[in-house]
């Protein structure tokens, strides 16, 4: 068989390092932060001004800002974009921000927004965590 | 604070935010991450155009 030689490689395990802890969580709770800690200036500066603006848009649209449940499939996904904020979604709860009945249309986008600022900052955790490990760059 | 976009200029932005992100994430070069970055901002505009005539077309 053609891919027979590759089938008995093992994968390599990355080192478990400190960075590699830190840097994720650290981004998940500030977002662009686990790169920041890396020296990756440019790049943290970039997601945290992304992710912050597009969050604090959709906050000014009136998105809904989702809260934990056991309900609806699309509540229950909403509520995981939202919580992939961090530190911006604990804010916006602490200051019951983002409850208000939707009056217009553009408020759907504004959910949408902060849905997926947190979706996107999941990908930039996962960023942090491969510049940790070597990776990447 | 009650910002109201347009669906146009609502979609650009996303687009343009998700294209930051992405091309930071999905590339390692500085410039490979620009170009990438721009592609998908490219990509992004231009499913809003085809998307608008294609809804357009079906409303016709």
């Amino acid at each position: 068989m053609a891919n027979s030689s590759t089938t008995n490689e093992t994968p390599v395990s990355q080192p478990v390092t400190a960075m590699s802890v830190i840097a994720p969580a650290i981004g998940w709770l500030i977002p662009g932060a686990g790169h920041l800690i890396q020296k990756r200036w440019i790049r943290g500066l970039l997601i945290m001004g992304t992710v912050g603006i597009m969050f604090m848009l959709g906050l000014a649209m009136q998105g809904r800002v989702y809260r934990p449940n056991g309900g609806d499939i699309l509540d229950i996904l909403g509520f995981v974009g939202d919580f992939g904020a961090g530190g911006l979604y604990i804010v916006t709860r602490a200051l019951d921000l983002g409850q208000g009945a939707i009056a217009h249309a553009t408020a759907d986008y504004g959910t949408k927004y902060l849905i997926v600022a947190g979706l996107l900052n999941f990908i930039c955790v996962a960023d942090a965590y491969h510049i940790a490990i070597g990776k990447k760059p | 604070m009650n910002l109201q976009l347009s669906h146009f200029s609502a979609a650009v932005l996303f687009g343009l935010f998700a294209s930051v992100i992405f091309g930071i994430t999905q590339r390692s070069t500085s410039r490979e991450q620009i170009r990438y970055g721009l592609y998908c901002f490219v990509m992004f505009v231009g499913g809003v155009f085809v998307a608008g005539w294609v809804m357009w077309v079906l409303r016709r």
